[in-house]
């Protein structure tokens, strides 16, 4: 079978967020930029189907120079080959969607992973959109998998629980964490991934449908109170919540 | 009518999920901004009090009634939302961003060919046109977008939008029996988890830290929160130890949430987390570090012991609650 895994290359969750000179991205200065972390529980659940089920694995980026980490990254967990969508222009989810739907018909991949949200502009749309365009079935925020033959039994999570989707192939699973443990890169695996030619494509143009105006910084929360710094301070606070938030 | 607005209200068991109420009365609002009117779908079997959300804006429900439509099917829902919004010539769906409007909203977006402003938080108008804006990178950032196509899917925050005080009037309810729905994809089973509360659903939060140095102090969490009718939640730091499940990670990698209080103990506030966090309306914070990251953003801290403030702040309550 052959697996597709999407990835993205986002800025560090410690990362500190500084609007860029635009007013509509963020300033990249001194932002490190890692593989989206719940990217690396789809690549590790395609890794695990491909050693019990046999058959080849794909990463596919949309994203510039700079993504080809994330896939070398990928690479090093032991995915068998990549594909680098070229474009550095702001492209919205259903643009990003079309062009991984048309990457992953060329390549004939009946299972995609996604992870379940990039941690970015954390939309959590671009996995049910190339499934929705593709035809395919999708679960999201998945965190138990089964298939056997053509069947998928998937546990996603809700509030307050689980639900139990059964549907079939070809289709796309978003991985939520707790879904797998992510290996990590073995030395042998990082020296292999060094050498994996990454193969780069243009993806298609096209229009967007969504236009970023601006980007700010959320509103300051004035700094607070320290009631105290024992048990003493209880009462108080207890009073605060009570009449002065009428929260309790 | 142009602009023709319609809300997906979402049954869990047959009852309307309180999100879908605060849809509703948000895409009230719209409509008059944009001189229109709100109409409302629901999908399932027998669900309760579909009329009153006419209290609340809209003038008639569409109910699609089958009995395996009870539970969610990604496949059946997406098909009949997609048919009844194209086949009535709508132009704005407003759905809840739940776990549920998540999986469906942009599948719909692909099939209506609509523009998708995913987890809005506010609204402006400026000459006729919708700015949404929404949290990015966990809500240390906020965008305001437009949507440039004419058909627009926007998906709501639960628990920002109020969902206001309804009107006596009931909405014209018409039920639609569905033959055949297509179940590629069918939710077969549900399985509850042990908390009462979910922390992305609860209007109260009380989360522990690292600071409560091991998975049986929990208890001290819990204590409160029932107290409170509170959810439980957890840092990362702890969620990655193993002492709590992944379902109670408040944070960047966890949940977002926006409760009316939050009660944070022995978390220190690493920027992940005051991301997940930090747009609750009050803020409390028990941390024994004066310095500690989330004394920043608290509204009310206690520079202290957690073991001794959390024992006498439930003393306290349990008090307040004898006098009752």
């Amino acid at each position: 079978m052959k697996i597709a895994v999407c990835v993205s290359h986002v800025p560090d969750t410690a990362a500190k967020i500084v609007i860029g000179a635009d007013g509509k991205s963020i300033d990249p200065t001194g932002v490190q930029y890692i593989i989206n972390p719940y990217d690396e529980f789809a690549i590790e659940e395609a890794l695990k189907l491909k050693e019990k089920l046999g058959g080849e694995t794909v990463v596919i980026t949309l994203g510039g120079e700079s993504s080809k980490e994330t896939i070398r990254k990928s690479l090093a967990m032991g995915i068998d080959n990549a594909v680098l969508l070229k474009d550095d222009n702001f492209r919205d989810s259903f643009l990003v969607a079309a062009a991984l739907a048309s990457e992953i018909k060329n390549q004939n991949a009946e299972l995609v992973f996604f992870g379940k949200q990039s941690v970015d502009y954390d939309n959590s749309i671009v996995g049910q959109m190339t499934a929705e365009i593709l035809g395919y079935n999708c679960v999201t925020v998945v965190v138990n998998l089964k298939i056997e033959g053509n069947k998928i039994l998937a546990e996603r999570e809700i509030e307050g629980g689980k639900e139990v989707v059964e549907t079939s192939l070809p289709a796309v699973i978003t991985a939520q964490k707790g879904l797998n443990e992510p290996r990590y890169a073995s030395l042998k695996g990082i020296m292999t991934a060094k050498k994996k030619v990454i193969e780069e494509k243009k993806p298609a143009a096209g229009s967007n449908k969504l236009e970023i105006l601006a980007m700010k910084k959320p509103p300051a929360k004035q700094p607070g109170k320290i009631i105290g710094t024992d048990a003493g301070a209880v009462p108080e606070l207890v009073k605060l919540l009570k009449e002065e938030a009428k929260v309790i | 009518m142009a602009n023709k607005i319609l809300v997906f209200i979402e049954q869990r068991n047959g009852q309307i999920k309180r999100s879908s109420f605060e849809a509703v009365h948000l895409a009230a609002q719209m409509a008059s901004k944009l001189s229109t009117g709100v109409e409302a779908i629901a999908i399932g079997n027998e669900i309760q009090n579909l009329e009153k959300t006419g209290g609340y804006g809209a003038v008639k429900v569409t109910h699609y009634k089958n009995q395996q439509l009870e539970n969610y099917s990604a496949s059946a829902y997406k098909d009949i939302l997609a048919k009844h919004f194209i086949d009535n010539n709508f132009d704005i769906l407003i759905i809840s961003n739940t776990s549920l409007g998540k999986d469906l909203a942009p599948r719909i977006a692909v099939k209506i060919d609509a523009g998708i402003a995913m987890d809005c938080t506010s609204f402006s108008y400026e000459n006729g046109n919708i700015i949404a804006t929404r949290p990015v990178y966990a809500g240390k950032a906020l965008i305001d977008v437009k949507i440039t196509s004419n058909k627009k899917v926007f998906s709501l925050r639960p628990n920002v939008f109020a969902a206001g005080t309804p009107t006596d009037l009931q909405s014209e309810i018409e039920v639609k029996n569905v033959e055949n729905p297509n179940l590629a994809e069918k939710v077969v089973d549900i399985k509850k988890s042990d908390s009462r509360l979910d922390v992305a659903e609860a209007d109260i939060i009380v989360s522990g830290g690292r600071g409560l140095k091991g998975p049986e102090n929990f208890k001290l969490v819990e204590e409160l929160a029932s107290l409170l009718g509170a959810a439980t939640g957890a840092s990362r730091a702890v969620v990655d130890a193993g002492w709590r499940p992944h379902s109670e990670q408040v944070g960047q990698t966890g949940k977002t949430v926006s409760p009316s209080l939050y009660i944070a103990l022995g978390i220190s506030g690493a920027i992940q987390h005051l991301a997940g966090m930090r747009s609750s309306k009050y803020i409390v914070a028990v941390n024994k570090d004066k310095d500690a990251p989330i004394f920043q953003i608290a509204d009310y801290g206690i520079v202290g012991d957690v073991f001794e403030i959390v024992p006498a702040l439930i003393n306290e309550l349990k008090k307040i609650k004898g006098q009752k």
